[in-house]
């Protein structure tokens, strides 16, 4: 049986892992290639860097850093931040990413999900959608959760997967940071939207966060999470085996 | 030496990198000449079937591969790749593949319970159908692997060596004689596919 995925996010500026954390046996706890190679040891399922870098050269070292992640790390690697067009796409895969997550490029150029799904197929193209109740309304929120594009989240994301996009990745402002758990609400309405995977982000807090949400939301595929997993609040191992437990499949 | 073969279909970064990381050494080509120098060779592939089949056609490369079989030497689809070994697909038409496996390659979409999600992405476990494929003496049943894909074997029965399980039991891995194949991407599977890497690489020797 396909299991449920535990995902690791690190946000990269200039080349480097920011909110660097202290792991045991890491020499250097902003390195990429050392935390991504903890965090394959640690049973992490895929890995996802989120390139928070603005200017060109940054993004050069970027991608000098993903070719060395993918030298040494043999999991699925996601790669976002930055993609608005195909050369984007090409670069980032280039260097040994699987799959390519769009976020605010999308909301520009929606046609950019259909160009890149055509050309490297449905299975590399994420639409990520930062998500943020506005008057009761699920609204789109562009440039990081700054701004309100007044898009309807629902409609918005089953029109990106109808153009091709082979995976969500739905991010909830309103939970994110909250650490009290995934927004069930929201993640459900994208579940019953759509058919391809759906993983959930913002508001895990502890272990029991992620047992909820499998076992409240079954068409859930993965949850992702940055600092409680950095930060160690949550441990990878202790999490895939108290899901395990509680009869959750994982991959241990 | 492993030869990668490249005709145009998918990124072999990570294939190279894992057989670098394991010591092995491997290159990336599309030429027959230099293909034709190796002690084993990988047939990747990612995409449509009929797009990749026409690719390998055109370069020549369809009968260089089936040459090369001849010779003993061992041959490792994966992927796409893996489907391509068999005799016919049915991915939007129908469409002839290397025909060096007996059995074709049929969509999920309608073939599987509708409440499945296609793609099948994710981890999976491999469930042994045949004992003492050389490919996985270091793998265990219930290991997992990442499985990328909308289509999948079956009437593959001589061939089969293991299958997973969505829904019903698919196709999870191959081998006939010299000619190996898996659905999921051993490059993309952690340790348990470096060991199956590993374990071709000595197949090579």
């Amino acid at each position: 049986m396909i299991t449920k995925r535990i995902i690791p996010c690190l946000d990269v500026k200039n080349g480097r892992v920011v909110k660097g954390v202290n792991f045991e046996g890491l020499s250097d706890v902003s390195s990429p290639v050392e935390l991504g190679k903890y965090y394959s040891n640690c049973g992490a399922d895929e890995l996802v860097f989120y390139d928070i870098t603005a200017s060109a050269e940054g993004r050069a070292l970027f991608t000098d850093i993903l070719k060395e992640v993918a030298k040494t790390i043999f999991i699925p690697l996601t790669v976002g931040g930055g993609i608005n067009t195909i050369d984007d796409f090409d670069r980032v895969l280039k260097c040994g990413a699987d799959k390519v997550s769009v976020n605010s490029g999308a909301i520009r150029n929606p046609e950019l999900i259909r160009e890149a799904a055509q050309k490297y197929g449905n299975q590399c193209v994420v639409i990520s959608a930062d998500v943020k109740r506005v008057d009761g309304v699920f609204r789109v929120f562009a440039k990081g959760g700054r701004e309100n594009t007044g898009m309807e989240a629902i409609s918005w994301i089953k029109s990106c997967v109808e153009k091709g996009a082979g995976e969500v990745v739905l991010n909830s402002i309103d939970t994110d940071g909250v650490k009290n758990g995934f927004d069930l609400e929201m993640l459900e309405a994208v579940c019953n939207a759509v058919n391809v995977p759906v993983i959930a982000s913002g508001g895990a807090g502890c272990a029991e966060d992620f047992l909820t949400l499998f076992n409240t939301l079954p068409k859930v595929d993965a949850g992702l999470a940055a600092s409680i997993f950095h930060f160690g609040e949550v441990k990878i191992p202790k999490l895939k085996k108290f899901l395990r437990e509680n009869n959750i499949n994982v991959r241990l | 030496m492993i030869g990668i073969i490249d005709y145009g279909v998918g990124n072999l970064f990570s294939l190279k990198s894992s057989f670098l990381s394991l010591g092995e050494e491997v290159f990336v080509s599309g030429k027959k000449e230099e293909l034709r120098k190796t002690e084993g060779l990988i047939l990747p592939g990612v995409g449509a079937f009929a797009d990749a089949a026409k690719k390998l056609r055109d370069s020549g490369l369809d009968e260089f591969v089936r040459e090369y079989v001849k010779s003993g030497r061992p041959l490792m689809g994966i992927c796409l790749g893996m489907q391509l070994l068999f005799e016919k697909s049915y991915e939007y038409g129908e469409h002839e593949g290397l025909s060096l496996l007996k059995g074709q390659v049929i969509p999920m979409e309608g073939n599987i319970s509708e409440e499945l999600k296609i793609p099948h992405i994710g981890w999976n476990s491999l469930n042994f159908i045949k004992d003492g494929c050389p490919l996985f003496k270091d793998t265990k049943e219930g290991d997992f692997v990442y499985f990328v894909h909308s289509y999948f074997a079956v009437d593959n029965t001589d061939s089969l060596v293991c299958n997973t399980e969505y829904g019903i039991p698919m196709t999870a891995a191959v081998n006939k004689d010299n000619i190996y194949g898996c659905q999921f991407h051993p490059e993309k599977s952690g340790k348990v596919g470096l060991a199956i890497l590993k374990s071709f690489a000595d197949l090579c020797k």
